[in-house]
């Protein structure tokens, strides 16, 4: 298999894939709610620590998979379990790994009832997000993808709001509706390939037919575009956020959502190339029209989870428009800004769930002038929303520049329209911002506010890590993914009939 | 003649005798008890003659790994029915002894069956299973009404009657035909007879019976008041064991002919239709029988996708799909007939606050329903993906694609069932369910074989693919 680099000795990714599952097993037989919190976290804790070898020791000038586990499945078919990790699902898995223990430690007092049922549904949750990054198997990527459905679903609906039932339901039935032509696409791929196979750098290069690949494509584009969400099928993604107890909007939003934009890296781009050029145009419209719709939406909530997922809506619109340029600086800046967006609202999903926490209240009115009371708070909080509207020296900015710039060497229209998406973007997080630390001084309701205590403080720390580390050293995140995204750009090219639309560097 | 070969038979043939002479005294704990010895003595024996083969009576009866399998399968679901069904509550009381009696020979029926290669011995089998069914339906307790079993007993047995006419009348076409009842006999002549109409309208006329045991449109007309006015406890029989025997026979009878165009077509608007119907007709369900009774129409729409490949793949992808959704539905059931206190109906919304009342009961509902759903990693999506790329492969893909929007339509209420169990508060009943030992370890085993079958495949596959064969 010259795609793999074969990983000798310690199965490092089945145990960082399998490690929560057998926590979440065992969970199941621990009594009391501290223990079962404990026990979460140290689970995470060990599969994240486990997971930063991973960083060092990936070969950064190879494109091809590396840490790779190879072992036969369902012979009669072709199936294996095949794990590996890529420039690009490297650091998503790092990302995931070191997200988790946070999560759990956000958890701690935000659940109070059925905190056991709980954690092993986080648990199962890491398993099924380090399994999509890592599998090179079509089947062994469906069965993870569609397998986080479940514990997604019951952190949802279980700890959810008011409204938990309504989103919870809009969520599964969105995401499954929208992978189910997939399934169908993924037998037709192995039907095309020969020999048959579901290994996934196999199958892409193949010489499809363009009919082929644009049957395949909308079939893939579909389930990612839901997934993402990309605007028109982003409905699901505000209900699912404002309902989902903190972890689960922070999971979503930090993880959930780069699934989608994986998908389309890892496989609309180099197994359908034709197609991607054909329907280029009209996704790059579509990311514009999220960018700006979200951002406008974003301008008029009221409630500030709601305006966070819907700022979501219009920053997955840069990733798809980063992608979609096709160029090797706006692909390195839709990466980058995968991890950028991450960490930026997932920080600032914590922070609303601790605000949350304290005033039993999402809404902007009764969070008015908090700044009085809890200073330390609102100087994390400030400082993730000038991250999120990409102010420079953060994180965003970064990757924002990067897509931007990518964008204008190609299409400079569309991206000249997506422009005030980004003054938007401004617009909407300085207005939290103010009403949250200066607006309404006097607010009687916050006299017996608690500022932030240090397990909150722990929580929050390494999000501020990664915004200023990102923002003023990128180098060491855009390194790893170099030569996997030229190596993608090539693959992208030498499939299309009229090569030179992507300009290298 | 070699005795071992047909000793699960025999064995249940004996429990079946004691279960009489006990009948005549009203004990039904004893009855029960023994019935369950049967049950598992047979399971045991089956599942160790499993390589077994032989022909008996004269080459009506084959044994081979294509009918101990399914029979293994078959006192499988009879001894897990048995156990969960405890006291079998819902059962009036003065003929429990006579249920067990129809119970143990009803399987016996249907583990004949599988291993009938010739009409008679087919037609024989079929009706000894069909009428201890018949009279299993009506045996209900009376305390919540007679209407409902009374309807679905008739109902069950008029159609069942009919269905057995059609085939009957087939048969006698292929016998004209071919001047032969054995199944050997008829392979080798039929071949050369296909193009004849009468031979293509004798084969579809027997397909119908069994397709009328899976409930395949449009022979389902029975199944939702079967499945809803049978007591908890024979609907969980009804809707596993004989699907078994349904597909073993649909195998055996599609295999004596070569595919041609029009059979392939008409079994594969038979699976489209089955899947929409059943799936359209659930979304609307109230009583979770019922809905299964339908959801049972969608997934015999999903089993002939493996048998319209006219390929031994594709049957042995049928068989292991089979078996996933024996464990999936005896599952569910299981957790019905506990939470139906005193033999009742449950409704859908009578399992609000499940996970209160009883974890485990709660685990395995909800469990089952994924697995339903064909959510992965288990058995029901394993089951679905290859019945699908197996479909695919055979060049049919419109079915695939009907069959892929299927999976979302069916999510739907699958999921309203588990919001009901884990995210609704106990409304009536709150006081927690009591479930025995014996029930555990059903449950465990269910759940863990719900898993296994999904992740594991490779070895279910093999096993099918050698038994089909050695059989043909």
């Amino acid at each position: 298999m010259d795609f793999l680099i074969l990983n000798k000795g310690f199965p490092i990714l089945s145990v960082l894939i399998f490690l929560p599952l057998a926590g979440a097993f065992i969970a199941m037989f621990l009594s009391g709610d501290k223990v079962a919190r404990v026990w979460a976290l140290i689970v995470t804790s060990l599969n994240a620590i486990i997971s930063l070898p991973l960083y060092s020791a990936f070969n950064s000038s190879s494109y091809k998979f590396q840490f790779a586990e190879h072992q036969a499945w369902i012979p009669q078919w072709n199936i294996n379990y095949t794990l590996g990790l890529d420039g690009i699902s490297l650091l998503l898995v790092l990302l995931t790994t070191i997200i988790m223990p946070l999560c759990i430690l956000a958890s701690w007092r935000y659940i109070a009832k059925r905190v056991k049922t709980f954690m092993i549904c986080m648990l199962i949750l890491e398993t099924t997000m380090l399994g999509v990054f890592a599998a090179l198997d079509f089947i062994l990527f469906y069965i993870m993808w569609e397998a986080m459905l479940i514990p997604m679903y019951m952190l949802i609906a279980i700890w959810g709001g008011p409204r938990k039932v309504y989103a919870s339901t809009k969520f599964f039935i969105y995401t499954l509706a929208g992978s189910v032509m997939m399934l169908v696409a993924i037998i037709a791929l192995y039907l095309h390939s020969a020999p048959h196979t579901f290994f996934i750098p196999a199958l892409m290069g193949q010489p499809y037919s363009t009919t082929f690949q644009i049957l395949i494509f909308l079939a893939f584009f579909v389930a990612f575009a839901v997934k993402v969400p990309m605007f028109p099928v982003h409905t699901w993604l505000p209900a699912a956020h404002v309902e989902a107890p903190t972890a689960g909007s922070v999971i979503l939003a930090s993880i959930l959502l780069k699934m989608g934009t994986y998908g389309l890296l890892r496989f609309c781009l180099p197994m359908t190339p034709q197609a991607t050029l054909t329907f280029m145009p009209y996704i790059l419209w579509l990311s514009v029209a999220g960018i700006l719709y979200g951002g406008f939406t974003a301008l008029a909530q009221h409630d500030m989870k709601k305006l966070i997922a819907y700022s979501s809506v219009g920053h997955m619109g840069f990733i798809t428009l980063g992608i979609f340029v096709l160029n090797f600086r706006g692909m390195e800046g839709a990466i980058l800004q995968m991890i950028n967006h991450g960490v930026t609202t997932g920080a600032l999903l914590l922070c609303v769930g601790m605000i949350y926490e304290r005033t039993h209240s999402r809404e902007l009115a009764t969070a008015t002038g908090v700044g009085k009371y809890m200073p330390v708070f609102v100087t994390f909080f400030a400082i993730f929303s000038l991250s999120s509207f990409a102010f420079p020296g953060t994180n965003s900015f970064v990757g924002e520049f990067l897509v931007l710039a990518g964008g204008f060497a190609n299409h400079k229209l569309v991206t000249a329209v997506a422009i005030p998406g980004a003054i938007l973007a401004a617009a909407y997080m300085l207005r939290m911002l103010q009403r949250v630390i200066w607006g309404g001084v006097n607010n009687p309701s916050h006299e017996g506010l608690l500022d932030l205590n240090t397990r909150e403080i722990v929580t929050l720390a390494p999000f501020l890590v990664f915004v200023f580390w990102i923002g003023l050293a990128p180098g060491p995140f855009l390194s790893v993914m170099h030569s996997t995204v030229h190596h993608l750009l090539a693959q992208v090219n030498a499939g299309v009939v009229h090569p030179a639309i992507a300009c290298l560097p | 003649m070699n005795i071992m070969l047909f000793a699960p038979e025999l064995f249940l043939l004996l429990g079946a005798l004691i279960v009489f002479l006990l009948s005549l005294s009203d004990d039904h704990n004893s009855a029960r008890n023994v019935a369950l010895a049967a049950g598992f003595g047979a399971l045991i024996l089956s599942a160790s003659g499993v390589n077994l083969s032989g022909m008996m009576f004269g080459g009506a009866y084959s044994v081979d790994l294509f009918s101990q399998l399914f029979k293994t399968m078959i006192t499988a679901g009879m001894t897990a029915v048995l156990i969960f069904g405890g006291r079998h509550q819902g059962i009036e009381k003065r003929v429990r002894p006579e249920y067990y009696l129809c119970l143990i020979l009803s399987t016996l029926g249907l583990m004949m069956l599988v291993s009938s290669v010739d009409l008679v011995a087919i037609f024989v089998s079929l009706e000894l299973s069909s009428f201890s069914l018949y009279l299993m339906l009506p045996m209900r307790s009376t305390e919540h009404g007679l209407r409902i079993q009374m309807e679905a007993g008739i109902k069950y047995m008029l159609f069942g009657v009919m269905a057995t006419g059609i085939m009957l009348f087939g048969m006698s076409y292929i016998f004209g035909l071919t001047g032969s009842t054995s199944l050997t006999a008829i392979t080798a002549k039929l071949p050369a007879l296909i193009h004849e109409p009468a031979a293509v309208v004798g084969i579809v006329m027997i397909l119908c019976v069994f397709m009328f045991k899976l409930a395949i449109f449009p022979f389902h007309f029975w199944v939702s008041d079967a499945y809803e006015g049978g007591a908890n406890e024979t609907t969980a029989f009804l809707a596993t064991v004989p699907k078994l025997a349904g597909v073993a026979m649909l195998i055996r009878i599609v295999n004596l002919i070569n595919p041609s165009e029009a059979i392939i077509n008409f079994m594969a608007i038979l699976a489209v239709c089955s899947m929409f119907y059943g799936n359209l007709c659930a979304l609307r369900q109230t009583d979770f029988k019922r809905m299964m009774g339908f959801s049972a129409v969608a997934h015999a729409g999903f089993v002939l996708l493996g048998i319209l490949t006219f390929k031994e793949a594709g049957y042995a992808t049928s068989i292991y799909y089979i078996l996933g959704y024996l464990v999936m539905n005896l599952a569910c059931f299981m957790v019905i007939c506990k939470v139906s206190k005193s033999g009742e109906n449950v409704p859908i919304a009578g399992l609000a606050g499940l996970y209160k009342r009883s974890p485990l009961l709660a685990f395995t509902m909800g469990l089952s329903m994924f697995a339903l759903a064909g959510i992965p990693p288990f058995a029901g999506f394993m089951g679905e993906f290859l019945l699908l790329a197996g479909a695919m492969q055979a060049g049919h893909l419109t079915v695939v694609i009907l069959g892929a929007l299927n999976a979302a339509i069916a999510i739907y209420y699958y999921l309203s069932v588990v919001k009901v169990t884990y995210c609704n508060e106990p409304e009536v009943d709150t006081e927690p369910i009591r479930v025995d030992i014996g029930t555990k370890a059903v449950s465990l085993v269910l759940i863990s074989a719900i898993i296994f079958i999904g992740i594991y495949p490779a070895a279910l596959l093999d096993m099918a693919s050698t038994a089909l064969r050695l059989a043909f």
